[in-house]
């Protein structure tokens, strides 16, 4: 019965999707709706119960172990086996996309990046949920909105990741400064200050991860947003001609230019930032909340430990607007055991479950009560900050062929940073290739 | 000089060596001229040995430190420790399962491709027959398109016919790229041998298959060791094919393991456990070379002595 | 020095080298039966492995996907046929840049990386294969760099030139090697020399054990000098291995695709190759035209290893002897054969080998 009852709310959930979907859309061409409308009414219907297998990149604490094996010992009849893809993403999407095209019924619940959410969803790759698959209410918006493509949720948020702003405290201290930069001026003028102390020789002042690399779509959408602009806006269409994105490149490539950065920041990740911020060669540093850990380890391998603070990473007026990551649970349509498959996405992603999870795992949960948790921030003092930040957050572009997107975006920042080309011909390129790319 | 006379000497000198090294063929400089240039070719040796392992002791260094200072840059682990090697084979990955994973493919990969091999060129260097250029070229096209290619279609194929998750899945491709060079490599080995031996043992009374199995094949010895070393060792790299046809646990390979491995957070790189874990595959490669390579230069001995 | 090296080593590279003296200049049907019978489980594995995506490949490479989004934003599953659409476009615009840029670092890193491989690999086998305490040591540390797996070695490469890696401490130097520029190139090359020149070394020491010692020790009375020995035995007899050891590793620096994906990062410029390109096409899930890639570069592939066959390796597949042979002209061959090869020559000299093996073992 209880079955039963998913079918239909999940037929209702789609059947109301696609009709606003259709109203929405009856300017250019609704009458091919109908048609398509059948399959994936279908393909929403979740039946079939038995094992199943759930496919994600590895979870190096165990934490989504554990909450695999608490499913199997209460569900013998629809075992779940976890299969790990590699660690990078890039082979965790190849992967996932060749078993697509083929139609294997091997992955049933994928675990997403929320830059792919888009690209499974239009390439049928996902089933939509039903609404009330996940309580969505409770979760961060930020985190619901990168799930969703074209008003229905694809994807079951399963944890979240937003930037932060490193910086060292006690040079701050040092040079009298009260409180940490809010904006990138007051980030130049704190560093003129605090270069000049004797502390600080040798040091830089800045640095996001800048190589020919998705973070370089992170920091420069991060810009871009911090300067008022868009990537995409909330129709599609490329934003990057405007004057917000030129400020928000600019930020970038003045940055270089002056030597607020150091410069070989443009061959680095977030390791080699983590690395040179570690040994005490910068002051201010955009990176993500993993590596608060690290930097704090008092065994003698950071140098900073105690020495540091974190904020909101600058913008140009105020607190700058972080990009957002994580990931998301959706469900393969070539699975047979669709209603086990549904179930196991409502138990990893429940509150419940995630909270287990957090006594484990560093990942930041999308459920909003437990980042202020007081057990929770004293083992975490970075969460409250990172709760602004998410709260703060926008996705970055939301296209179908997110690939080429990324690649492009790339491919002209750079450019633009190593000074292969000024900052109006690449933003004009850019717009170009985007508009092409989401036309 | 007849063939017999030839394989009793094989077999002499096979009986030899095994108490004593075997050696190249002369080296060329008399010995009572042991001067400058003699250093002078130890220096180029000592030269081409630290250009080989240089890389890999940074390997191995790197590989003995601790996560919090692995991108250290000093010539000696400081803290010195095994914390990535105990990560390795912690359970949670089943290092120790892939590493006998990968011995079954690429043992069978190497043991099929040098039979197969054998024939074939055994066929193209010993018999006349029609197309045999065109069947070389065709053999040698197959290494021509691009491997990240083939994987969409084979994983297809292998879908359909029920191969996912099966060592077949794997060898079966790895033969693709291993038979070309065995082909190749033994029919110059074969051609580059007098034709005349075998005839002298099937005058001698040996029948076509003996006269192959008891004098071609010890003589071409050096270059089945060679493929098979190569071809091993191709094998036991490969990484793309496997990858994408296993996706159980227990049937994967090393490469695929190491793939897997996680940084103990998103973003930071298990560079440390993936160094260790390289240390580890190579182990067992260099084991084996100290094993063939003697066969390698003993040629002539190595079949027939068994 | 030529009268006491011409007749063995005349009979290894001559063109109807080695096995010349085939008796019988007709086929035989017994001998094609047999040689079907041995040939066909190596072309029933080739077929299925590479015959069905090459001509897969070669089929998707004729459609293309719809652009665009329907109107409830899926993308369409409709792939029509677009003829050579996509080999066309190939060659204009964006896509005809980045396919000649990468068209030029695929010949450039081959033609870098294989001349470097050969010399260093002949290097290699020359050191594997003198006398010495410790020698099989060195041989397996020589093989050391091969049997790194490669996506092991590109990340231990990538860690070596990163900015403040062990490279730029070691030269004292800041260079940005995994940035876009020439850097980047040069680690390539470097990390890929490193890597494949004990393949080259490996199969050339194979090739060199079949040199007879007699040979050497003929010359050697002659006076001839190492460097005379190296250019007038040595060369020549390991021709037809070291040919088949450079076209293969040519074949594989032309299909390069893991090492800068893994030293440098995909979509560099600097260091992007056609086995690059077609993935990043794929990967941004535009098939057909990545199957034109895979296609081209296979084409451009079979070129060069044809070329390569007919230009300097007549004795690689023996096409000219077989050319011969079916052309019947096996009188000449046989003469050809005659002049160039006593039948118990190398039986000989292999036996005077074994025999100075032996005399040196015991020494």
């Amino acid at each position: 019965m209880r079955q039963r009852r998913h079918s239909w709310q999940a037929l209702l959930a789609t059947t109301a999707s696609l009709t606003v979907a259709a109203v929405a859309l009856t300017g250019c061409g609704g009458t091919a709706t109908e048609e398509k409308s059948t399959p994936k009414a279908a393909a929403a219907s979740f039946e079939g119960k038995g094992p199943i297998n759930y496919v994600s990149n590895r979870d190096a604490s165990g934490a989504a172990n554990k909450s695999i094996e608490e499913w199997n010992a209460a569900h013998p009849e629809e075992k779940v086996t976890f299969i790990e893809l590699p660690d990078s993403a890039d082979q965790q999407r190849q992967q996932l996309i060749q078993n697509a095209q083929i139609k294997s019924d091997t992955f049933s619940v994928l675990n997403l990046d929320v830059v792919w959410t888009s690209e499974f969803a239009a390439n049928k790759w996902i089933l939509p949920l039903p609404a009330d698959a996940v309580p969505t209410d409770k979760m961060i918006p930020a985190t619901v909105n990168a799930a969703t493509y074209r008003d229905s949720l694809v994807g079951a948020p399963d944890y979240t990741d937003g930037a932060l702003f490193y910086f060292r405290s006690d040079l701050l201290k040092a040079a009298g400064i009260a409180a940490p930069p809010k904006t990138w001026d007051e980030m130049k003028t704190a560093c003129k200050a605090i270069l000049a102390l004797p502390e600080a020789a040798g040091m830089s002042c800045y640095t996001g991860q800048f190589d020919k690399n998705e973070a370089l779509t992170v920091n420069f959408s991060e810009a871009v947003a911090s300067a008022g602009g868009t990537v995409v806006d909330a129709d599609g269409k490329p934003t990057v001609n405007t004057p917000e994105a030129k400020e928000g490149l600019n930020l970038l490539v003045n940055g270089f230019k002056d030597g607020m950065f150091p410069s070989d920041a443009i061959t680095y990740l977030e390791e080699q930032g983590r690395r040179a911020f570690q040994e005490g060669k910068l002051v201010f540093m955009r990176n993500w909340p993993f590596l608060h850990a690290s930097l704090s380890a008092t065994d003698g391998s950071s140098q900073v430990a105690g020495k540091f603070d974190i904020t909101s990473i600058p913008g140009t007026d105020g607190p700058g607007v972080s990009t957002l990551g994580g990931r998301s649970l959706a469900i393969s349509p070539f699975t047979p055991n669709k209603a086990t498959a549904l179930e196991f996405v409502k138990f990893f992603t429940s509150e419940e479950q995630a909270q287990k999870r957090l006594a484990l795992s560093s990942r930041a949960p999308v459920y909003a009560s437990l980042f202020e948790d007081p057990a929770v921030v004293a083992k975490r003092p970075f969460f409250p900050t990172l709760l602004t930040s998410l709260n703060n957050a926008q996705p970055r572009p939301k296209v179908v062929q997110y690939g080429a997107t990324t690649k492009a975006i790339q491919e002209e920042a750079y450019a633009a940073i190593t000074g292969a080309k000024d900052t109006d011909m690449a933003l004009k390129d850019m717009q170009a290739k985007l508009t092409e790319l989401t036309k | 000089m007849t063939i017999s006379d030839l394989r009793n000497a094989a077999v002499d000198s096979g009986a030899g060596s095994s108490n004593a090294p075997a050696d190249a063929p002369p080296s060329n400089r008399p010995n009572a001229k042991r001067t400058w240039r003699s250093y002078s070719v130890y220096a180029g040796l000592a030269l081409i040995f630290a250009y080989c392992l240089a890389p890999f002791y940074w390997m191995l260094v790197s590989s003995l430190r601790r996560t919090a200072d692995i991108f250290d840059n000093t010539l000696l682990p400081a803290p010195f420790s095994l914390e990535n090697y105990a990560k390795v084979f912690d359970g949670s990955t089943m290092f120790g399962q892939a590493l006998l994973n990968s011995l079954i493919v690429a043992g069978t990969t190497t043991t099929f491709a040098l039979v197969l091999g054998v024939f074939a060129a055994y066929a193209i260097s010993r018999l006349n027959f029609r197309f045999k250029s065109v069947i070389l070229g065709v053999i040698i096209a197959t290494s021509m398109f691009p491997g990240i290619s083939v994987v969409v279609p084979l994983l297809r194929l292998f879908t359909d016919i029920g191969w996912i998750n099966t060592y077949q899945a794997m060898i079966v491709p790895n033969l693709s790229f291993a038979i070309p060079l065995a082909v190749w490599n033994l029919t110059t080995f074969m051609k580059a041998l007098p034709f005349d031996l075998e005839e002298a043992a099937m005058i001698d009374g040996c029948t076509k298959w003996q006269a192959f199995r008891r004098v071609l094949l010890p003589l071409a010895a050096p270059g089945v060791f060679t493929t098979a070393i190569l071809t091993f060792i191709h094998s036991w790299n490969e990484f793309i094919i496997a990858l994408s046809m296993i996706n159980d646990p227990k049937i994967q390979t090393a490469t695929v393991a190491i793939s897997k491995f996680t940084g103990a957070t998103e973003f930071q790189a298990p560079f440390g456990e993936q160094m260790a874990a390289g240390v580890i595959v190579t182990v067992p490669l260099v084991i084996m070379v100290l094993i063939f390579q003697r066969r390698i230069v003993e040629g002539l001995t190595a079949g027939a002595s068994k | 020095m030529t009268t006491t090296t011409a007749p063995p080593a005349g009979a290894q590279t001559g063109t109807p080298h080695a096995p010349g003296p085939r008796k019988r200049g007709n086929r035989s049907p017994g001998e094609g039966r047999m040689a079907t019978m041995l040939l066909s489980p190596t072309l029933l594995v080739l077929a299925l492995v590479i015959v069905y995506p090459l001509l897969s490949a070669v089929h998707q490479s004729l459609f293309r996907a719809e652009s665009g989004l329907d109107a409830d934003g899926f993308v369409s599953d409709v792939e029509s046929f677009v003829g050579l659409a996509n080999y066309a476009d190939l060659f204009v615009g964006e896509s005809g840049r980045r396919f000649l840029n990468a068209f030029a670092n695929t010949t450039f890193f081959t033609v870098t990386t294989v001349f470097l491989e050969t010399v260093l690999g002949l290097c290699l086998a020359l050191a594997m294969n003198r006398a010495f305490r410790g020698r099989s040591f060195l041989r397996a540390s020589i093989l050391v760099p091969w049997a790194v797996p490669t996506a092991v070695s590109g990340l231990l490469w990538r860690w070596i030139f990163q900015s403040d890696g062990i490279a730029n401490t070691l030269l004292g130097s800041e260079i940005l090697w995994t940035a876009e520029g020439n850097a980047s190139k040069l680690a390539v090359i470097i990390a890929e020399v490193w890597k494949t020149a004990p393949f080259i070394g490996l199969l050339v020491l194979a090739g060199m054990q079949v040199i007879p010692g007699e040979v050497y020790e003929a010359a050697r009375i002659d006076g001839a000098g190492w460097w005379r020995q190296l250019g007038s035995i040595t060369l020549p007899l390991v021709k037809p291995t070291l040919l088949v050891a450079v076209l293969f590793r040519m074949l594989d620096a032309l299909r390069m695709f893991d090492l800068p994906f893994v030293l440098i990062g995909p979509g560099k410029e600097s260091v992007e190759t056609l086995s690059m390109l077609a993935w990043d096409e794929s990967n941004q899930l535009r098939h057909g035209s990545a199957s034109a890639f895979a296609v081209m570069l296979f084409l451009y592939v079979a070129v060069v290893a044809i070329v390569f066959v007919k230009v300097l390796g007549a004795d690689v597949t023996g096409a000219k002897e077989l050319k011969l042979l079916s052309k019947k002209t096996a009188r000449k061959n046989r003469l050809a054969a005659n002049q160039t090869q006593a039948p118990a020559d190398l039986s000989t000299s292999e036996q005077s080998n074994s025999d100075q093996k032996k005399a040196e073992a015991t020494r």
